[in-house]
C-alpha cells in the first residue's frame, strides 16, 4: 500500500481483521493515520467502513460477536495488547455519532459528566466553555446552559456531542457519519469546525458523501467488499489524488459515480 | 385480456363487502365483551356498595333512655354525670383501668360518651340490612323491625366510618375495625418492598447489562417468566418451610434476643413480608429488566465513547433513564402483593388478633385476611364490615396506581 505520510503516524493498522462470529467484515486492514490531519473513509454501504473506526478505539467490542485480530498501535502502543484497558482507550480517542446522542441532562451536564467523571480537578464552569468554544456553540448556548441537551436543534445537538467529545480531552477523534442526518447548513458548520479542530486533534471521519470527503479532508481511504463480502483498503492517499488522479480503477469508477 | 381483467373485478368486489362484513362482526364482538367486563365490574362495585351502608336494628343491654336523667337525653348528660353512669355500671377494676389509660379529667365529653355507649349500653346488632333495601323498602323494614325485635333501635348507619379505620378488630360488629390489618398491610408490605426492590432492580441490572447470551442465562431468564406465572400459594408453602420454619430463629427475632413465646413459632411479619417479596421477585425482576432495555443503546455508547467505565454508565445512565419504569414496574408488583391472601395463610397469619403490630417479629394479620374471615361468618353484620374493609382495600390499590402513573408521567417529562 502506497503511504506518503510526512510525520510518525498517530494510528496505525498492521493486517487487521474484524470479525462478527465467523463473518470476517474488515480484512486485512494497513492504514496510517497522521497526527493532525483529517482522514477520510469512503466506500460503499456494508464495506466495513464503520467497523474498522470503531475498532481504532476499541468500540467494536460492545458488539458481544464481534473480535479482532492483527494490531492497532496509537502512538506505538498496541490497543489490543492484552494490558490495555479500553476505558482509557476511549478517554484518548474519542467518538462523536451519526446520530447526535446528548445525555438527556443539561448542556453543562452533558460536557461536565465526562470530566467530572475521569477526575477532573480544574474549574468545570471553564472546561464547559473551553469546549463549547471548540465546538463553536458557545455563543448560541452560553445562555442555555442549565437547559436540556436534547432541547436544541440536532446540528446542535451533533456539536453538543463534539464539545462533550473534547472535554475529556483525547487525541484522536474518529467521527461515523457526523453530518448524515444534519441539513445542508448544520453540515457546513461540521465541516468547518473539523477544520478549525485539525491544529489540535486528529479526526478521522467516514462518510457516505463524497463531496464532503472532498471538502473536509487531507488524506482519504477507499474502501470496498471484496469476493467474500469483507471490507477491503482499497486505496489510500492523500484526497487530492482520490479524487483527481486514482491509482485504482474501483476508486475511479466510485469517485465518479460509475459505480455499479 | 379485458375478460381476466372483469373477472378478477368481479371478484375483488364481491371479497370486499365481505371483507368489511368480517371487520364489523369482530368490532361488534370487541364491543360486546368491553361492555360485559364493564358490566361485570359494575356489578361488583355495586353489589361492594350496596353492603357498605343500611339499616341495623341495634339492641342494647341497658337502654339509653333509662339511663337519661330527668328528661335530658343521654348524649346530652354532662360529662361529670357519664363518668357516674360508668362508675355505677362498671367494675372498681374497669372503671380504675380507663383512669389510668387516660384520667376522665383529661377526656372529652364525646369520648367518655363513646365510652358509655361501649361498655354500658353495649348495642347489639339483631339484623341488618342492605343500602338499596334500605332506601327502596324502608317502611317495609321499619314494619319488620318492630314486629321482630320491638325493644331494638332501628338505625341507619354506615359501616364505612373513620372509627372502623382506627379501632382494632372485636368481637362486636359495632365496635369493630380494620386498624390491625391495616398496620399489618403496611409493615408486610414496608419488608417486602425492603427485600425485593433491591434483590430484583439488583438482578435485573445483571441480566440486562453484564451476563451474556449463552445457554444458562438464557434459561435463568425464562425460569424468571416461568416463576412470575407460578399460583401464589405454591409460593406460600415455600415460605412456611423457609422463613418459618428452616429460618424460624431468624424470623421469630430469636437470634436478635427478642423471644416472646407468643411468637417465637415464626409466624411472624417478617416472614410473610419475605414470602410476598418472592412472590413479586420476578414481577419486578422483569418489569426492571424491559426498563433496562428501553433506555437507548446510543446512550451507554455516547458514555462509553468518552471513556465513562461499564458501571459508570449504568450509574449515572442507564438507572436514572430507566428509573420511572422499573418503580411503575415495582408499584404494580407490590399492589398484586397487598391483596395477596393465599400465601398468608399457609406462612400463617393470624384471623383474630387485636394488638397492633409493633415490630417484624409481631403476630399479624393484614386486610385481605380479614376480609376473608369476616365473610365466612354467618351473621350479616359482618359481610358489611368485610365490605367497608374491601372499600378501604380498592382505596389503598387504587391510590398506589395512581401514585404509579404520576411518578411515570413525571419522570418522563424530565428532559
Amino acid at each position: 500500500m502506497k503511504n506518503e505520510l510526512n510525520n510518525i503516524p498517530i494510528l496505525e493498522s498492521c493486517n487487521l481483521n474484524i470479525y462478527y462470529d465467523d463473518f470476517k467484515a474488515v480484512s486485512d486492514v494497513n492504514l496510517c493515520i497522521e497526527k493532525n490531519k483529517i482522514t477520510a473513509i469512503i466506500g460503499p454501504s456494508g464495506c466495513g467502513k464503520s467497523t474498522l473506526l470503531r475498532s481504532f478505539n476499541r468500540m467494536n467490542e460492545l458488539v458481544p460477536s464481534s473480535h479482532a485480530d492483527g494490531q492497532v498501535f496509537f502512538s506505538g502502543k498496541d490497543l489490543y495488547a492484552s494490558d490495555v484497558d479500553p476505558v482509557a482507550v476511549r478517554h484518548r480517542i474519542g467518538m462523536v455519532f451519526q446520530k447526535p446522542n446528548p445525555f438527556p441532562k443539561s448542556i453543562y451536564e452533558n460536557i461536565a459528566w465526562g470530566a467530572r467523571v475521569h477526575g477532573y480537578q480544574g474549574s468545570l464552569d471553564e472546561l464547559v466553555e473551553r469546549s463549547l468554544r471548540q465546538a463553536a456553540l458557545w455563543d448560541e448556548a452560553k445562555d442555555i446552559l442549565q437547559q436540556s441537551g436534547l432541547a436544541i436543534s440536532g446540528g446542535q445537538q451533533q456539536r453538543l456531542c463534539i464539545a462533550r467529545a473534547l472535554a475529556v480531552e483525547p487525541e484522536v477523534i474518529l467521527m461515523d457519519e457526523p453530518a448524515s442526518s444534519l441539513d445542508p447548513i448544520s453540515t457546513l458548520k461540521i465541516e468547518e469546525l473539523m477544520h478549525d479542530l485539525k491544529k489540535d486533534y486528529t479526526i478521522v471521519i467516514v462518510t457516505h458523501n463524497m463531496q464532503q470527503a472532498a471538502r473536509v479532508s487531507d488524506y482519504t481511504a477507499m474502501m470496498m467488499i471484496n469476493d467474500q463480502r469483507a471490507g477491503i483498503l482499497v486505496e489510500y492517499d492523500e484526497t487530492d489524488k482520490i479524487f483527481t488522479n486514482p491509482q485504482d480503477q474501483r476508486t475511479e469508477d466510485y469517485v465518479t459515480g460509475r459505480f455499479g | 385480456m379485458n375478460q381476466v381483467f372483469l373477472s378478477m373485478k368481479n371478484s375483488f368486489n364481491d371479497n370486499l363487502s365481505n371483507r368489511h362484513r368480517s371487520g364489523k362482526i369482530w368490532r361488534t364482538i370487541f364491543i360486546a365483551s368491553t361492555f360485559l367486563a364493564i358490566f361485570i365490574l359494575s356489578v361488583l362495585l355495586i353489589d361492594i356498595i350496596d353492603n357498605t351502608a343500611g339499616y341495623v336494628a341495634l339492641k342494647a343491654d341497658v337502654s339509653p333512655d333509662s339511663l337519661a336523667q330527668g328528661g335530658v337525653a343521654l348524649e346530652d348528660l354532662p360529662k361529670e354525670t357519664l363518668v357516674g353512669i360508668l362508675q355505677a355500671n362498671l367494675s372498681q377494676g374497669a372503671f380504675n383501668k380507663l383512669e389510668n389509660e387516660k384520667s376522665f379529667q383529661q377526656r372529652s365529653h364525646s369520648n367518655v360518651y363513646d365510652l358509655v355507649v361501649e361498655r354500658v349500653v353495649k348495642y347489639d346488632v339483631a339484623d341488618s340490612w342492605s343500602l338499596f333495601d334500605s332506601l327502596l323498602k324502608s317502611a317495609e323494614i321499619k314494619a319488620e323491625a318492630v314486629s321482630d325485635y320491638p325493644d331494638a333501635e332501628l338505625r341507619f348507619v354506615s359501616w364505612l366510618t373513620p372509627g372502623f379505620i382506627s379501632q382494632p378488630q372485636s368481637s362486636h360488629a359495632v365496635d369493630a375495625g380494620i386498624r390491625t390489618a391495616i398496620l399489618g398491610s403496611l409493615w408486610t408490605i414496608f419488608i417486602t418492598i425492603l427485600a425485593a426492590f433491591p434483590l430484583g432492580v439488583g438482578a435485573a441490572i445483571y441480566l440486562e447489562e453484564y451476563s451474556v447470551d449463552n445457554w444458562f442465562n438464557r434459561l435463568i431468564r425464562t425460569n424468571i417468566n416461568n416463576l412470575a406465572g407460578v399460583p401464589s400459594i405454591i409460593y406460600g408453602i415455600l415460605g412456611l418451610a423457609i422463613f418459618v420454619r428452616a429460618l424460624e430463629s431468624f424470623t421469630s427475632g430469636a437470634v436478635f434476643g427478642l423471644v416472646d413465646p407468643t411468637t417465637a413459632n415464626g409466624r411472624t411479619i417478617l416472614s410473610a413480608g419475605l414470602t410476598l417479596a418472592l412472590l413479586v421477585l420476578p414481577l419486578i425482576i422483569i418489569n426492571s429488566q424491559e426498563a433496562i432495555r428501553a433506555v437507548p443503546q446510543s446512550l451507554r455508547r455516547a458514555s462509553l465513547g468518552i471513556g465513562a467505565t461499564k458501571w459508570q454508565t449504568i450509574w449515572a445512565h442507564v438507572l436514572p433513564n430507566a428509573l420511572p419504569g422499573i418503580l411503575t414496574g415495582t408499584i404494580l408488583a407490590v399492589s398484586r402483593a397487598i391483596g395477596e391472601t393465599a400465601p398468608l395463610v399457609v406462612v400463617g397469619a393470624a384471623t383474630a388478633i387485636n394488638f397492633d403490630p409493633s415490630s417484624p417479629f409481631s403476630k399479624f394479620t393484614v386486610l385481605p385476611m380479614q376480609i376473608y374471615q369476616w365473610t365466612s361468618r354467618p351473621q350479616g353484620e359482618w359481610h358489611h364490615l368485610a365490605a367497608a374493609a374491601i372499600v378501604v382495600l380498592l382505596i389503598m390499590l387504587l391510590s398506589l396506581n395512581a401514585f404509579a402513573i404520576v411518578l411515570r408521567n413525571r419522570s418522563t417529562k424530565r428532559f
